[in-house]
Order: structure tokens, then sequence, then C-alpha cells
């Protein structure tokens, strides 16, 4: 008897994925640059952060015509973005056979309140975290990856560095406390005691942790990787960047061989202009995409 | 002391690590051909193969294990590790980078997309009943006639074996049960150490 969709199958899904760079794509073009480049999988979208920033309005799921068309064109799996708490356009992306569901603040929230019950859904679902309470309340309701938000489509990695900082040294702590104390940690962390203290026996989540927003040069990904992510999302840094072959390229390998500083190097030479960006501290805190999710 | 590395470029390194362990070796992490030297075995994790057939490109290991495997280094490959060990693929990317060595040709996602990934108990020749965690997983369109076929699923083999290398579709180091790693380790390197066949 054949079993799909349950948490092993998801969550080892993602376990697939350590150690690689997960690319945002608008065009079945794109998506085969960063196959070649080597990326592990591909997150197919209208419009890349950065471009989401400047055009403002109200921003959704992708056309299935356009997910479609990257599906066909590249053998690695290919993610597709919902919004927070539309859990019909979850059910449509599942639909279409992509491979993981990203619940994303990147995209304009459908809920204020509520998050998907992922836990209903065959297909997988990541989710982003600014702390570990965050992080703990999306894998309860079902997320098998959770990727650190920062500041999505800014070229500006402070946010994902922080994010990251403050789930990892988090979970640090828990690791340091007794069962009474871990009651208390649960309830601060506003989080399920069950998850609180599997983590404190791991020492780490019990999902893959990816990190993502702001990412844009080979450096800023082996960064990522040297402070404990186990992969890293970049969104607008390759694309809109002046050679996103040899970018793409760039990153993948820094990743792979994030200790090694003089590969980093290497790597880093003669990739063209990096996305231009815009500093975090000069947007306001409605600005924020990372403030999105509850 | 059976030193057996695990191909770290990508994918579920940690997660071998562990099973091997647990099997009785001692693992090793390889990244740079220098890693390679002096292993009794190896392991090719799953992951992306597409993505680690260019790294062990780039970072000059393709080469090496190459040479390695067809000079006898007992191998064993899940999932994506595999697609890396078959001699031939179908529905994979044309320029697609693999050691070969398994006169197999494997079908990539086989069973379909994420939706489509499942957990099934398996009969494993010589290991025993197995609970098979098979994610986006290859199977094999065609045995040659020296791969001895361990598991199938349907009409499709899933666990076969060629002499010194052993490949599986699923992936047993996602399962806490050590006994497909026991099963490389204290067969197929154990005989390649003994020079038996």
């Amino acid at each position: 008897m054949n079993t799909t969709g349950t948490p092993l199958v998801k969550r080892g899904m993602a376990e697939q994925l350590k150690g690689g760079v997960i690319m945002d794509v608008v065009t079945p073009e794109q998506a085969r640059i960063a196959e070649d480049a080597g990326a592990v999988a591909v997150m197919a979208l209208e419009r890349v952060p950065a471009d989401i920033r400047r055009d403002g309005g109200v921003s959704r799921m992708s056309d299935p015509d356009m997910i479609d068309g990257i599906k066909a064109e590249v053998t690695i799996p290919v993610m597709a973005k919902a919004r927070i708490g539309h859990f019909v356009e979850a059910q449509v992306l599942q639909a279409i056979g992509v491979d993981y569901i990203d619940e994303s603040e990147v995209l304009t929230p459908a809920d204020y309140a509520h998050h998907i019950d992922k836990t209903v859904f065959t297909v997988p679902f990541v989710c982003g975290a600014t702390n570990l309470g965050e992080a703990l309340r999306r894998i309860s309701e079902g997320a098998a990856m959770i990727r650190s938000k920062g500041e999505a489509g800014t070229g500006d990695v402070s946010q994902a560095t922080t994010h990251i900082r403050t789930i990892l040294g988090q979970i640090k702590k828990l690791t340091t406390m007794d069962s009474t104390e871990l009651f208390e940690a649960a309830k601060e962390l506003r989080a399920p005691i069950e998850l609180v203290r599997e983590t404190a026996e791991l020492g780490r989540l019990p999902v893959v942790l990816f990190t993502a927003g702001g990412v844009a040069t080979p450096a800023d990904a082996a960064m990522m990787m040297q402070l404990g992510a186990d992969g890293v999302f970049i969104g607008s840094g390759i694309f809109k960047s002046g050679d996103p072959a040899a970018r793409a390229r760039a990153c993948v390998e820094a990743t792979a061989y994030y200790q090694d500083a003089e590969r980093i190097a290497k790597v880093s030479r003669g990739l063209g202009e990096a996305m231009v960006g815009i500093a975090v501290d000069s947007l306001g805190a409605g600005d924020l995409l990372a403030n999105r999710g509850w | 002391m059976t030193r057996v590395g695990v191909l770290a470029l990508q994918g579920d390194v940690r997660e071998h690590v562990a099973a091997l362990t647990v099997a009785g070796a001692v693992p090793v992490e390889v990244r740079r051909p220098t890693d390679l030297e002096g292993l009794d075995g190896i392991v090719l994790p799953g992951g992306e193969s597409t993505t680690m057939g260019k790294l062990l490109r780039i970072f000059e290991l393709l080469g090496p294990l190459r040479s390695l495997l067809a000079g006898g280094l007992p191998a064993y490959g899940t999932c994506a590790g595999m697609i890396l060990l078959a001699s031939e693929i179908v529905d994979g990317r044309r320029d697609q980078e693999l050691l070969g060595g398994l006169d197999i040709t494997v079908r990539r996602n086989a069973f379909g997309s994420q939706v489509h990934s499942f957990e099934a108990d398996l009969d494993v020749a010589g290991v025993g009943t197995v609970h098979g965690v098979f994610i986006r997983a290859p199977w094999v369109e065609r045995a040659g006639p020296e791969v001895e076929v361990l598991a199938s699923v349907g009409e499709h083999p899933v666990a076969v074996r060629q002499g010194h290398l052993l490949a599986t579709s699923f992936h047993p180091e996602l399962t806490g049960d050590e006994r497909m790693h026991a099963f490389f380790v204290r067969r197929l390197v154990a005989q390649a150490e003994g020079g038996a066949s």
C-alpha cells in the first residue's frame, strides 16, 4: 500500500535540497539558466520581489499557464507561491502539480489572522519566519520546511542575518533549559510544547531551515551557510543583476563550498553588476514584508 | 575501521553520516579529491542529480570518482545517487553528468511530481522488509544481465546490485533504519576488502 503526502515524504523532500540554492524565475528561459547553473529547485513567479516592491498593488499567485511553462522546461523541482492564508490558491497549486508551495509574505496576505492549514494538503509547504516561535507555529500548521525571512527584493542581506541569527540563537537557548523551563519557553514562544521539546532535543528545527531575502552575492550566500542555514533562496539577486548565468553559477558554488574563502573569492570575480538594491533602513515599517505573518 | 565516504556536495548528507555510524562504519564527508584517499567505500546521497553532477565536474571529482568506481570501490547510491551510478538515463537532461558503472537505464522522477511521492513497505532480497520512502524517485527502466534486482515496485526495479555497486530509488537514510547501510558495509565493502567478488 503506497501512502502519499505523509510528513516524512514532505519533510524528506526538503532534506534533498540541503546545501543548495533555490532561485526565483519568471520565465522558462530563466528556469533553464537556473537549472544549468546547478540550482536545486526554482520558484516560479510572475514578478520577482524587487519588481513587486517597485510596482506596488496586490500581488497574487502566478497564472497556472506560466507555472506549467516553467515545469515543462526543467527537471528540477518547481515551487510556487500562495498568499498567506489563501488556501484556495494552495489548492490550485496542488492541483497543477507544483512540487512545493511557499506560503509567502512577499505576496499580499489574504488573511490577517490565519495561515493555511497545511496538514490537509498532499503537497509540502515552506513558510517564512523571523523568530523561533513563528517557525514552530508554521511547523505546527504543517509546514515541512522553514526559511528565515529577510527583506525580499532589497538586495540588503542585513534582515536575513538578523532572522537566521535570532532563530538559531533561540534554539541554542532552548538546548540549555530543563524540562520545567521548556514549558515557560513554549508559552513565551507561543508554540506547542511537543515541538519546543523536540527542537530542544535535536538542537535544531525538526525540519530543514533555509534562509531568504536580500541575498545578492556569492559571499552573501556563503555567509548564510556559515551562520547555520541548510540552504539559500535567492530571489531578485540573480535575474536583477548584470550577468545572471554567471552569478547563478557563482552562488551555487559558494553555497556548496561555503567554508572555502579562496573558492568564494575565485567565483566572486568578474560577475558584473549586482542588483542595485535598497538599504532596509531607508524603508518605512509599513514597507517591510517580513512583518507579514502571525 | 571501515572508512566510508559520503559525497557531501549537496543533499541529505547528515542522514547518511548518521546511518553509516549506526551501521558500524566511520563516515567521511567528501568535498574535494583529496578526501577520496583511503576510503573503503562511498555513499552517493539523495539530492538533485543535476546539481550534484555539475558540482562533481566543477570540483574535479568526476574523473577521480569514475576511476575509483571502475577500480572496484564499493558504492551505494540512493535516489539521486542511483541516477549518478546509472550508465544511462531517460527523461533527464541530455548533458547531465553521470558517474556510471551500473548497467541500468533509470527514469528520473518516474513516479511523478512531489504530490506522488510516497511511502511503502518493500521486500529487499538479502535485507528483509524495508520501509521505503520515495521522493520524486527514479525507477530502473532496464537492468543489464549482470544486475541483480533486489526489490521492485510493481514491475519496476527500485533496488539493484551489480558486484560492488548498490543503488536504491528510496531513502533508507530518512527512516532511522540502518539495515540497508549495514548490508552495504558488511556485504559489499567487507567483500571488497576481503578480495572476494
